[in-house]
């Protein structure tokens, strides 16, 4: 009921144009203005490839480091594993808006540790405003990103991996096999599932998540230049409007739909496509 | 029971019967979005009032600032807004008087002490209603660090010529950052950079109105001047000045380690209780010795008449008392750095303040040059001022690329 009611609303909201009372019904030409309209198409591209950008970042970085953490945490024999794991989880319980303002303070090159830090390493002269640049600041995001929520596929992997009985890992042993290859031949294959599930869930975080952090770093223009801008905080520009940009309902809730869509097909070509072919191991 | 009831009823009928006979006062509120003014409205401005109109008592119910549009339009359209209301400039205001949610207050007699484009903020395009009264303005220029310029054997520049000599002895000592500002926000770029000092370039209202008109293009050499200016000032600000943020760039002024800081009067009172320095302020340098200089005055609050209100005629009765001398005075001085909009002579105590309000006297006065009419595109205009402004300082747009990106935006949507 509260998800499905917002949900149908703005799919409503976005088919009318302001008007008389309560609109005008317009069909598809909100989004025909979306993808049309060389002001709105840009915004609405260029979102969209930041957001492509954001997800295939984390996907080849924050789930490989989760993936190795998670591996190297499930060894038995490791000392101080409850420890550790508390570290890696730590940042994804802190506040967005204190991680935002902690990097924002740590990176910046007028009260910044970080100039300073480096020029004690004798690298000072590779010390870049990174949150300024148009060239570094969306990957500067979303490292910060990845130290935040680390955690969490690491959690789900982590989890997984201690759920491999420990008879079929016994049995490739005898079967001569070390830790390494215990870990691709093994392992790998019996948490696919969970590697997928992962998969999916940073799809649809970086759609939805990734505005809080670039609205409490970069602010809702998402500077510099909009080299930041997600269809988060292109929505939110759009809804809410901005300054002297008066707010527009129905373009914002055009956007937002836009926005449902990209993750419904997304999710339904990986539940059509992937999901299906994974087997589940019985253990 | 029942009867207890009834009693306790009558009792309240009769009390408050007597409450209305004892006051027999009518009370008018305020909404505004200066909430750290309350203490300035409660103890200075409305006793002053309230004393010469022991009939009528004003009370000052402000908002948060960035709360206040939505909040106060959802009151209007509920019909519990305050009697009196606030106005922003241009076109927020005047959707609300289209709305219908303010009054024509056109026949007021006071209006006489305002100049037109006090007034223009608060008009109808055409000027046939004007439905707030000019409240305050804000005025641009630099700050500077008055120890540092001391120090430095630096005068106050006057021209473009003087301003880029000041700035390169300081950067060439070393000991400060010459100019405190920073693009991560983008606003204060075209706010305090472009808007502050263009209008020496584009000749001020001149240019401003050429644009509403018509007559004149952003790519016109005065509008694309402004600029370049932009992009001569990249080598003068702070290391790192691309993530310098708004709250950066006044630490690093107030902290003593920036000598010059493009601003406008609204920080006067946060920065002489912060700054342990001397502050000064001077004009937008201007072109050349024989040219003009040009500040920009920006209309920035107004006030006007709920048009649901039952009190019309002491809301009548304020607005009038608002025009006057007495209440010119009584607003700069207690809120130093927001200069009344009206033409009395008025006694500014305020140092600070009055070398903003001194400015003037010698410049010619122009407002923001996109606020008027021209930010009704998409994007607003004044929006796409503080990208491409920043942008052009980051080096990444050209100042006439610049300039072709701001006409494209006018040619887009708006016929003179």
């Amino acid at each position: 009921m509260f998800a499905i009611y917002p949900i149908v609303e703005s799919l409503r909201l976005s088919l009318y144009q302001a008007g008389e009372g309560d609109g005008v019904f317009v069909g598809l030409a909100n989004y025909a203005r979306l993808v049309g309209e060389p002001y709105w198409a840009e915004q609405f591209w260029n979102a969209f490839k930041n957001n492509v950008l954001l997800f295939a970042m984390h996907m080849l970085i924050q789930n490989p480091i989760a993936l190795a953490l998670a591996a190297l945490l499930s060894i038995p024999t490791l000392k101080g594993a409850a420890t550790y794991r508390t570290i890696f989880f730590l940042p994804t319980l802190l506040s967005v808006v204190v991680v935002g303002f902690i990097w924002q303070l740590i990176l910046s090159p007028l009260w910044g540790v970080t100039p300073a830090f480096m020029n004690w390493l004798g690298v000072g002269s590779f010390f870049k405003p990174w949150l300024g640049l148009e060239s570094t600041a969306l990957i500067t995001v979303t490292l910060i990103s990845i130290w935040q929520y680390v955690g969490i596929p690491l959690m789900l992997f982590y989890a997984a991996l201690l759920n491999v009985p420990e008879e079929t890992i016994e049995a490739a042993r005898i079967d001569g096999l070390n830790g390494w290859w215990i870990f691709w031949k093994v392992k790998l294959p019996l948490i696919l599932p969970t590697l997928g599930l992962v998969g999916i869930l940073t799809y649809i975080g970086n759609f939805t998540a990734s505005f809080d952090l670039i609205y409490s770093i970069q602010g809702g223009l998402a500077g510099p230049n909009f080299s930041t801008d997600v269809m988060g905080t292109f929505l939110f520009r759009t809804f809410f409007g901005f300054q002297a940009q008066l707010g527009d309902v129905h373009m914002g809730a055009t956007v937002a739909s836009a926005l449902f869509f990209i993750i419904l097909i997304g999710v339904s070509l990986y539940l059509f496509g992937v999901q299906r072919r994974l087997q589940r191991y019985d253990h | 029971m029942k009867v207890s009831a009834t009693k306790a009823a009558v009792a309240a009928v009769a009390l408050c019967l007597s409450g209305t006979a004892a006051a027999q006062k009518v009370v008018i509120s305020i909404e505004s979005w200066r909430a750290e003014d309350q203490a300035i409205w409660d103890d200075l401005i409305l006793p002053v009032f309230e004393e010469q109109n022991p009939d009528i008592d004003v009370q000052f119910t402000p908002t948060t600032a960035t709360e206040y549009n939505a909040a106060l339009n959802a009151r209007l359209a509920g019909g519990t807004a305050g009697d009196v209301i606030t106005c922003r400039p241009f076109d927020n205001a005047l959707a609300m008087y289209n709305d219908g949610s303010l009054e024509d207050i056109k026949s007021l007699e006071g209006l006489s002490n305002f100049s037109d484009v006090a007034k223009a903020a608060w008009s109808t395009d055409k000027g046939d209603a004007t439905f707030c009264v000019p409240m305050a303005s804000v005025i641009h220029g630099f700050m500077y660090n008055k120890d540092a310029f001391a120090e430095l054997g630096l005068e106050v520049p006057k021209t473009e010529g003087d301003f880029y000599a000041v700035l390169d002895k300081i950067k060439d000592d070393g000991g400060y950052v010459p100019m405190a500002m920073g693009t991560k926000d983008a606003w204060e770029a075209a706010t305090m950079g472009y808007t502050n000092i263009g209008p020496a370039y584009w000749g001020g209202e001149e240019g401003r109105l050429g644009l509403i008109s018509g007559k004149a293009k952003f790519t016109d050499d005065g509008f694309v001047e402004g600029f370049r200016q932009m992009a001569r000032w990249t080598p003068y600000l702070g290391n790192g000045f691309q993530a310098q943020g708004y709250t950066d760039s006044q630490n690093l002024f107030t902290l003593g380690r920036a000598a010059i800081y493009p601003t406008g009067s609204w920080e006067i009172t946060g920065f002489q209780e912060n700054a342990d320095f001397e502050l000064g302020a001077f004009a937008p340098p201007s072109k050349d010795a024989d040219s003009n200089c040009y500040i920009s005055d920006h209309t920035d609050i107004g006030i006007g008449m709920n048009a649901a209100t039952e009190n019309k005629e002491e809301v009548m009765k304020f607005l009038a008392w608002t025009t006057s001398a007495e209440f010119a005075e009584l607003l700069t001085n207690a809120a130093p750095g927001f200069f009344s909009l009206s033409q009395h002579d008025i006694n500014v105590e305020n140092a600070l303040a009055q070398e903003f309000v001194a400015m003037r006297g010698q410049c010619e006065a122009t407002i923001r040059v996109a606020h008027q009419i021209l930010s009704r595109g998409e994007p607003a205009l004044g929006n796409q001022l503080w990208t491409i402004t920043a942008n052009v300082i980051n080096g990444s747009l050209s100042p006439e690329d610049a300039a072709k990106e701001a006409q494209a935006n006018l040619d887009g949507w708006y016929k003179p």
